[in-house]
């Protein structure tokens, strides 16, 4: 008798023939994985029209593993990648899934004014402190005290607070996770993605090899754990008093969701304005927006 | 090859007096280019004005983007939804683009960029003339591959060879340069642009079977692997990494060799096809002046005083300058007494040309390190010696 193997609910999104996939044990970004998968299940989206764009690193790999089109690029152009995918084809859902060096570290000049243009895209930053594929250097999340490979002494620069970067910057969502919040990761991509705008979902993510090791965390189910405990829920909080410090307490929660015309909205509606019926209007414009 | 006959709604149908930048961007607006990203740089920005007002009332996206490391990517992924995309840029924006470049030529993406070429090294000459980024053409990105770069020497030119940059990049699935320079760009002359029937524009060749059947990078009989767009439901994956046909990393030298090999091998077996060049008297000729883009205007000079007085001087102008004319150069260098090579830097593509010459004539380049062209006597000058 052929009897098929139960299958997880989680494999419809993956790409099961290239499993097994690279990461360490332990690690904390199939965690990540799992609830945007369960996003997309839950989100009752058209799934043709999501593409997951990713730039280089742990996280980078990402793109290879979602079965939706998915595109693994450069280091640090993630987000102009995903912008020319969006402007290309406006009907697309865009979504990038990237670490924290690549998108506010080498990306971060893209980071900022894709955020300012409110292009409408979504982002979910895995933050797990660190560059962890190239062996744990230290990064512009790093807090100030921990150990990288190259702050051997501990980390004297001041950190990037992604949520704070991202709300100045222009994003309409802005929400903070730890690995651990499973469900709430997932309902915070399911509004990210829902939500026309630059929408930012960071995930406290833990690295366990690296920079788990060498600021002796733990291991793998340790470091969620006490990134879960040192969390501590506080929507709308100001993003300008949630910084991140050494072992501190970690703030998160659902920081900022609110409206503003996209880059394409405003497009529309300004070149209508001035052009009249010269415009050739651009894909398709939103019934609020018309 | 698919060919359509242009979209009359990017053709600006009539006699112009244009320079070449804005003739760059016209270029792009009828072969079908529907997406512009890019990053002010002198002297090529007047191609950027130039889309940004054109092509509200022709539908399409223009962006200015924050680098022209973001330009380049923003490209690519407009191409992979489906758009023709083109940028422009000048020396500084070339080398930032060459990082993207890079993934363009390994993802096997359609795109045209412009260098409107200005002096360098680094800042260098801003507003003046230059061919110096000639060889950041053939190879600025790291790895191997091979690219395409055509190089026009008119506004007419501007106009037509970007659309035949088009043209080729959808064929091939690579990454099209067209190489010109300041003198060009800023130089305004008459630019007849045809009725849109009479364009004839390419379109990439699109994957017809089953959904789940679709392998991005398996090479159809030409050689060319056909393309999907990002949203039509195939659940495709590219990456920069060394990929099979699936598109999947594959680590290890095997693949990397399939993988090189055919980036490089598309182009290479179809030189023929691609390359284009013009020959005036090279067939009874003992020297012949090698040269493209603006320079090729200024040869003309010295290549006819020398004539006159009785020498017998052919003209050869690379309108490809990438890949080279290797089967021609090699053919003629066995007839000739000597190539002689104006280009505005130290020496560039001269060294292509001595290698396909073999030693079987002598190779004089004419350097001129960039500011201005050439003096047509300095050329003729070399003729002259050439010739004894
Ligand atoms: C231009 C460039 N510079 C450097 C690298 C090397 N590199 C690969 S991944 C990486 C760091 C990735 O860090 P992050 O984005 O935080 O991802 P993580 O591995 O931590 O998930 C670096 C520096 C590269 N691939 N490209
Ligand atoms: S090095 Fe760190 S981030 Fe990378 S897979 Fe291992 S645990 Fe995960
Ligand atoms: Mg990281």
């Amino acid at each position: 008798m052929n009897k098929e193997k139960p299958r997880h609910p989680v494999e419809q999104f993956l790409r099961m023939d290239r499993m097994p996939h690279i990461w360490c044990p332990g690690c904390g970004i199939g965690t990540v994985v799992t609830s945007f998968t369960e996003a997309l299940r839950k989100g009752e989206m058209d799934l043709d029209k999501v593409c997951v764009v990713s730039g280089i690193g742990c996280t980078g790999r990402v793109a290879g593993y979602i079965k939706l089109d998915s595109f693994h690029t450069t280091h640090g152009r993630a987000v102009p990648f995903a912008t020319g995918l969006k402007l290309g084809n406006p009907e697309l859902n865009v979504v990038v899934f990237s670490g924290d060096g690549d998108i506010v570290g080498i990306g971060g000049n893209h980071f900022i004014h894709a955020a300012r243009r409110n292009m409408d895209l979504t982002i979910i930053v895995v933050n797990n402190f660190n560059y962890a594929m190239t062996g744990g250097q230290v990064a512009a999340t790093t807090p100030i005290e921990a150990n990288a490979s190259t702050s051997p002494y501990g980390n004297f620069e001041y950190p990037f607070s992604i949520p704070y970067l991202a709300e100045a910057s222009g994003a309409t969502y802005v929400a903070r996770w730890t690995a651990l919040h499973i469900r709430r990761i997932t309902k915070s991509i399911q509004e990210a993605m829902a939500k026309p705008g630059f929408s930012v979902v960071e995930v406290i993510t833990p690295c366990v090899t690296l920079y788990g090791r060498r600021n002796r965390l733990g291991d793998g189910l340790n470091i969620l754990k006490y990134y879960y405990d040192q969390s501590e829920i506080q929507h709308n909080a100001d993003p300008r008093n949630i910084n991140i410090s050494y072992q501190g307490k970690l703030i998160v929660g659902k920081f900022v969701d609110k409206e503003k015309p996209t880059f394409l909205d405003a497009m529309n509606q300004h070149l209508n304005k001035v052009l009249g019926d010269d415009y050739q209007k651009y894909g398709k414009i939103r019934e609020d927006q018309q | 090859m698919k060919k359509n006959k242009a979209d009359p709604k990017g053709v600006l149908t009539g006699t112009h007096f244009l320079d070449g930048d804005f003739s760059l961007a016209e270029g792009a607006l009828a072969a079908g280019c529907r997406f512009f990203g890019g990053y002010p740089i002198t002297p090529s920005t007047e191609t950027a004005e130039r889309f940004s007002e054109r092509i509200p009332r022709v539908g399409g996206v223009f962006i200015q983007m924050e680098d022209e490391l973001g330009t380049m990517a923003v490209l690519i992924g407009a191409s992979w939804a489906g758009k023709k995309a083109m940028s422009v840029t000048s020396g500084p924006g070339f080398s930032l683009m060459m990082e993207n470049l890079g993934l363009a030529c390994m993802l096997e993406t359609p795109l045209v960029l412009a260098n409107v070429q200005r002096g360098g090294p680094s800042t260098g000459l801003p507003t003046l003339t230059g061919q110096q980024d000639m060889m950041q053409a053939r190879w600025g990105s790291h790895g191997d591959y091979e690219i395409i770069a055509i190089s026009p020497d008119s506004p007419q030119e501007c106009f037509d060879f970007t659309i035949e940059a088009f043209n080729l990049s959808e064929k091939y699935r690579v990454p099209v340069l067209v190489m010109t320079d300041e003198c060009v760009g800023h130089m305004h002359e008459k630019v007849v642009i045809p009725p849109a029937e009479e364009i004839e524009v390419s379109e990439r060749k699109l994957y017809k079977g089953p959904k789940d059947q679709y392998l991005p990078f398996k090479p159809d009989k030409d050689g060319i692997p056909p393309m999907v767009k990002a949203g039509d439901g195939y659940q495709f994956h590219v990456t920069g990494l060394t990929h099979d046909e699936r598109g999947y990393p594959v680590i290890n030298a095997e693949c990397q060799d399939w993988c090189v090999r055919h980036l490089v091998d598309k182009i290479k077996n179809n030189a023929d096809d691609i390359i284009q060049i013009e020959e005036d008297q090279t067939d009874s000729a003992e020297v012949v002046v090698v040269s493209y883009g603006i320079s090729s205007r200024v040869a003309v000079r010295a290549v006819n005083k020398a004539r006159k007085e009785g020498l017998k001087v052919g003209n050869l102008r690379l309108i490809t300058v990438w890949p080279f004319p290797e089967k021609r150069i090699r053919k003629l260098a066995k007839d000739v007494k000597a190539f002689v090579f104006p280009e505005i830097n130290y020496g560039q593509v001269v060294h292509e040309l001595e290698r396909c010459a073999g030693g079987q004539c002598k190779v004089v380049g004419v350097p001129h390190m960039g500011g201005g062209v050439h003096n047509p006597d300095d050329i003729y000058k070399v003729i002259k010696e050439a010739a004894k």
